[in-house]
């Protein structure tokens, strides 16, 4: 038996639709008799193949429709896929659409212990973990107000923080890193990154390339269902997936994402190179130009701290 | 294999009894009615067919107000508990839809609401009989088993009718016009003794009107059913059980797609 956090072995999934979808019984009966039933099933997903060990973190990222909600959903369960199998090791909490499932009727508390209770925790534990939850998101004086009275950030921290702070084992994040205003937002984000280093295993599927350069050190790219490549290396993938993004060239092979990585370095560092030329004739300007000492100051202060090669090239040229 | 329900008994409790709270306060909505309410509601209905059929229907019928009380609970137990049955898949659609749990948990806990629902109303059920004159004995004690085969008819009724619910939507339509059909089939204030013998077994294909005959022939006849009855009932409840059961295992992992 392997010791996989998470295993998805040669996983398809087929999705239905078709215009069967949402008729009434009648329609359907019509339909039936006179033959026009359709049902359309297509393949979310093909062939998926990825394994995480304990306290990886993977990133799976893809243009629209890709495949990768439907994946998620295969990995908590909730989808059965048609061929192939997924293995989860641990508890999995899943912060898909934070605050979707909370009954309006009931109470901030009431709310807490439901949701708790579909994670799949005991009573006893949410007893311990109530007071914490609450705390963090801050509605210590809303305990008792029906989820109608609330604002939508406010169920939303509520959301979060029951998610994360009953330490789940395994945590799938559909882009929600983190939540609410401003504060807030700083905290949760903070919260992420602690649980997030603190050795747990976890999928992420974000938009954004610089969140999963960051957090992730297991990368899968999907493409219309197709698994385009599954690698340890994430910042090499993302780096040929940012070429993509650009280009529009889709891979097919290791040599294609290869040479779609090398461009993206080449690129990378030709636009830096760009840069740090724009921002030198800048400061050439201002150098040249600058009538008042402070404003002189100021602007090299600035330099000094964001772009120190812009401003030695700069020196260079002035002398 | 009985381990295995045990312990999957022992994972879900915490989060049935929660849904059970859940639906219990959606019902209720916080009103300061709150409870009072299913015990007036099914009184007012009461009133007004006492009101209205008594003329027609209840000069010959002894003990008509336990006779139509009879016929009006089990009738509201059937409807509240296959109605809000119904719409257990629907109604938490966007948790399916995210959170890997037991499908039929939703339509357990309904089932758990209607059925205390159901008690309350039997306890103001027996006080109307003590005013209506009927003679308490043992024998009353029997009425637990209509009351077992009826709430397992309804988990049955209420898988199958949970199921054709998430594929066609206008099933809650077609549901009224069939509950209100069933109701005028379900001799709930007239009496069925005016037809002919054969046609009086026919009334038997309706299950509801079998638990009530069983209702009113303890109650107001004094009188235990045959063993054959008996059969009959538990027959109803299995078959709808069973056939619910089979539709759920067989669409268990189809329903994500039309919810």
């Amino acid at each position: 038996m392997s010791k996989s956090a998470i295993e998805c072995n040669d996983v398809s999934i087929r999705y239905k639709t078709g215009n069967i979808k949402s008729a009434g019984l009648k329609d359907f009966v019509i339909k039936r008799m006179t033959g026009k039933i359709k049902v359309k099933e297509f393949w979310a997903d093909k062939h998926i193949t990825f394994s995480l060990e304990k306290g990886d973190m993977l990133g799976i990222v893809g243009t629209n429709g890709a495949g990768k909600s439907t994946l998620l959903k295969a990995v908590t369960g909730i989808l059965a896929p048609a061929s192939g199998t997924v293995k989860t090791r641990g508890n999995i909490a899943a912060l898909l659409e934070l605050s979707s499932g909370f009954d309006m009727d009931l109470t901030v508390r009431e709310n807490a212990y439901l949701r708790g209770a579909m994670l799949g925790y005991t009573r006893e534990f949410m007893d311990q973990k109530y007071d914490e939850i609450i705390e963090f998101a801050e509605l210590e004086k809303f305990q008792d107000y029906t989820f109608n009275q609330l604002s939508s950030g406010m169920k939303s921290r509520l959301a979060f923080s029951i998610a994360c702070l009953i330490n789940p084992e395994i945590i799938i994040l559909d882009e929600v890193l983190s939540v609410g205003d401003g504060a807030f937002r700083k905290k949760s984000a903070e919260k992420m990154k602690e649980i997030l280093n603190g050795g747990i295993t976890g999928i992420l599927v974000s938009h954004s390339i610089s969140q999963v350069r960051d957090l992730c050190n297991k990368i899968l790219w999907i493409d219309h269902g197709n698994q385009i490549i599954f690698s340890d290396d994430a910042e090499y993938v993302c780096n040929a997936y940012e070429e993509f993004l650009a280009t529009k060239k889709l891979p097919h092979n290791e040599e294609e994402i290869k040479a779609l990585a090398d461009a993206f370095e080449v690129r990378h560092a030709k636009s830096m190179r760009e840069e740090t030329k724009k921002e030198t004739e800048r400061i050439l300007k201002i150098l040249q130009e600058g009538e008042t000492e402070p404003a002189v100051e100021a602007a090299l202060a600035v330099l000094r701290q964001n772009r120190p090669e812009a401003l030695k090239a700069a020196y260079r040229k002035m002398i | 294999m009985l381990k295995k329900w045990i312990h999957r008994a022992k994972k879900y409790e915490f989060l049935f009894s929660e849904l059970v709270k859940r639906d219990f306060k959606q019902k209720y909505k916080r009103t300061s009615l709150g409870m009072l309410w299913s015990i007036l509601s099914p009184l007012m209905t009461l009133l007004v067919m006492k009101i209205v059929f008594t003329e027609f229907f209840g000069r010959d019928t002894p003990h008509y107000t336990t006779y139509l009380f009879s016929g009006n609970l089990v009738m509201a137990f059937y409807k509240e508990a296959t109605k809000n049955g119904m719409n257990s898949l629907v109604s938490n659609r966007k948790i399916i839809d995210k959170i890997n749990i037991p499908k039929y948990l939703f339509l357990l806990s309904k089932n758990v609401s209607a059925l205390v629902n159901f008690l309350i109303t039997l306890v103001v059920y027996f006080l109307f009989c003590a005013f209506d004159g009927i003679v308490f004995g043992p024998r009353m004690l029997i009425l637990l088993y209509p009351i077992i085969t009826l709430t397992v008819m309804n988990i049955g009724i209420g898988m199958i009718l949970s199921a054709l619910f998430v594929f066609f939507q206008d099933m809650r339509y077609l549901y009224d016009v069939f509950l209100t059909l069933l109701t005028y089939l379900s001799a709930i204030f007239y009496r069925v003794d005016r037809f002919s013998e054969s046609i009086q077994s026919l009334f038997l294909l309706n299950p509801v009107y079998a638990n009530i005959k069983y209702f009113r022939t303890v109650v107001i006849d004094g009188v235990i059913p045959s063993p054959a009855y008996h059969l009959l009932l538990l027959f109803y409840a299995f078959f709808f059980l069973i056939l619910g059961g089979m539709i759920y295992k067989k669409y268990n992992r189809e329903f994500i797609y039309y919810l």
